[in-house]
């Protein structure tokens, strides 16, 4: 009988679970985002790591670091922000904060999804490194490549977020990518930026990219030589601000 | 038997303001166990605000919200409510057999997702992705959801929207066993025909204020109007400035009346017209009702104004 279900204490990790589940599954179910995220870094790496490196394997590494960091952005970025933009407009986000589901799990179950996507671009991007490219790296390489992808994508799906609330899910692509492009290209993330007009170099660390970009490339030997610890910072800064201005946006907008 | 311990939820002075919009003014609003309190009005009238006040969606202004004699906001309050809004994009690409796990998970002494199969009617839907299911199916894994957990009030927002009539039938079926069972529920629909059949109490809100409130009989009682229709040969403009007559106009062969007591007029008639065939006598229903209190309302508004 429903009427005397009395108001119990319930543990949510099934909720949490759950969430996180759903939200993987229909992203990975999505070709619209799965293609272009996981596809683009995996083909400009084999054209331009693998076919066109004339540079004795160099470009190959420079380049694992930096397409890793390019594909986690877009995850992060487009994971978040057009599902937040789309959810928002369609009514999602509404129904679920009348539902008892638990604080935070919605950001956290896609928090997961971006960290999964993550994962799957920095080791498809690995394999082709160490098969067809002929990378070798010691281990622990490979692992900190890894880890540097899993979490680096945390600040972009907080700018994500603050998009997907600032906007509606028609206007949320094409704003991300206006962001997205020519900040991976003003953050070396496609060529070295040395190879680029020297006062792009003097600006870039002004683009959350470039940070993200510095971190992987130091594991390779390539960075610009400014310590770990402000690369981190700049991060954990840009995630923080973020997270708040969407929360705010996005509870001042019922 | 209806004293305060039936109260599940309610609205107490709650009033909300959005700029120099007053979207609530101070409206008082209590829902009952084993009761379908219809919220009716029109668009802007404020049931959507009043809906989001108690989901705690929003936050009142002045007054207060309760569910369940806690805050809305309280997570462990809502665990006792299921909610079916009118519009929910769910996740297209998830399986309906996904999304119902998914929000059972919500609840500690949810259904099982077979009983939410059977209560919602989704018999070989489980594994279809809710994209490509039909309007009306999708409205229906939407009632699953919102029945899942085993509430004790369920919102209903336009539940029928999209239904053909045979599905509609089922749905209300569906929640009038949970209501005899001893749930309360808040209804708001456009279809009056939907308040009429489900309701045990009818709230019409009219610019953020209640202006009428009570059972489906006492609020049709508020129009004591009769519809008369007939084929006759009597002239419509003649019948018009009878006693007792509002309104008369022909619609093709037929005379339509509206009139405040059908008898007198009907007497008249058959004396005009031995002729007189096809003759039927409708009492108002709760869409003049609704129509007439909400038009009453813009009345004393424009008298307000031009006392002022």
């Amino acid at each position: 009988m429903s009427a005397i279900v009395p108001l119990s204490a319930h543990s949510p990790w099934r909720s949490y679970l759950q969430e996180a589940k759903c939200e993987a599954l229909r992203m990975l179910r999505e070709p619209a985002f799965c293609l272009p995220v996981i596809g683009f870094p995996v083909l400009f790496y084999l054209l331009f790591g693998v076919l066109l490196d004339k540079g004795e394997g160099k470009a190959a590494q420079y380049l694992l670091a930096t397409y890793g960091a390019f594909g986690v952005i877009g995850a992060g970025l487009f994971g978040f922000g057009v599902t937040i933009a789309v959810d928002r407009e369609k009514g999602l986000l509404r129904l679920k904060r009348a539902l008892p589901v638990p604080p935070g799990a919605l950001l956290l179950a896609k928090m997961v999804m971006a960290m999964l996507f993550a994962a799957i671009i920095s080791l498809v991007l690995a394999v082709i490194a160490a098969t067809v490219a002929g990378v070798t790296l010691e281990p622990s390489q490979w692992l900190r490549l890894l880890l540097i992808d899993v979490l680096g994508v945390l600040p972009f799906c907080a700018i994500g977020l603050y998009v997907g609330a600032l906007v509606g899910g028609n206007a949320a692509p094409a704003l991300l990518n206006m962001l997205y492009l020519p900040m991976a290209f003003l953050s070396g993330l496609w060529l070295p930026l040395t190879l680029l007009p020297g006062i792009l170099s003097t600006i870039a660390p002004l683009w959350p990219a470039y940070h993200l970009g510095q971190l992987a490339l130091k594991v390779v030997g390539f960075d610009m030589g400014q310590p770990i610890a402000m690369h981190v910072a700049v991060l954990i800064g840009i995630a923080a601000l973020f997270f708040v201005l969407a929360q705010r946006r996005l509870s001042a907008a019922e | 038997m209806r004293d305060d311990d039936d109260v599940l939820a309610c609205l107490r002075r709650a009033g909300k303001q959005y700029g120099k919009l007053r979207a609530l003014e101070g409206l008082d609003l209590s829902l009952r166990a084993g009761q379908v309190t219809a919220l009716l009005g029109a668009n802007g009238a404020g049931k959507t605000t009043a809906i989001g006040l108690l989901l705690g969606l929003l936050r009142a202004d002045s007054g207060s919200a309760a569910l369940f004699g806690r805050d809305p906001r309280e997570l462990s309050a809502r665990r006792g409510i299921g909610v079916m809004l009118q519009s929910a994009g769910l996740p297209e690409r998830l399986r309906v057999g996904e999304l119902l796990a998914q929000a059972c998970s919500y609840y500690p002494h949810a259904r099982s997702v077979a009983d939410c199969v059977a209560l919602a009617g989704l018999d070989g839907l489980l594994d279809r992705r809710y994209g490509m299911l039909s309007g009306g199916q999708q409205r229906r894994v939407q009632f699953a959801i919102a029945v899942c957990g085993r509430p004790r009030l369920l919102f209903l927002d336009e539940p029928t929207t999209g239904l053909d009539i045979d599905a509609r039938q089922k749905l209300w079926q569906a929640i009038r066993e949970l209501v005899a069972q001893g749930c309360g529920v808040l209804l708001t629909t456009h279809y009056l025909e939907e308040a009429e059949a489900l309701s045990d109490r009818v709230v019409v809100l009219d610019r953020g204020k209640l202006v009428a409130e009570g059972s489906v009989r006492e609020i049709r009682a508020h129009v004591a109007q009769r519809r008369v229709r007939c084929i006759t040969a009597v002239d419509a403009s003649d019948v018009a400035r009878w006693p007792g007559v509002r309104e008369a106009v022909r619609d093709g062969e037929y005379l339509r009346i509206v009139a405040e007591a059908a008898e007198p007029v009907v007497r008249r008639l058959l004396d005009a017209d031995p002729h007189l065939h096809e003759l039927e006598v409708q009492r108002a229903g709760l869409a003049d009702a609704f129509l007439e209190l909400t038009r009453n309302s813009d009345d004393t508004n424009i008298q307000h104004k031009e006392a002022a």
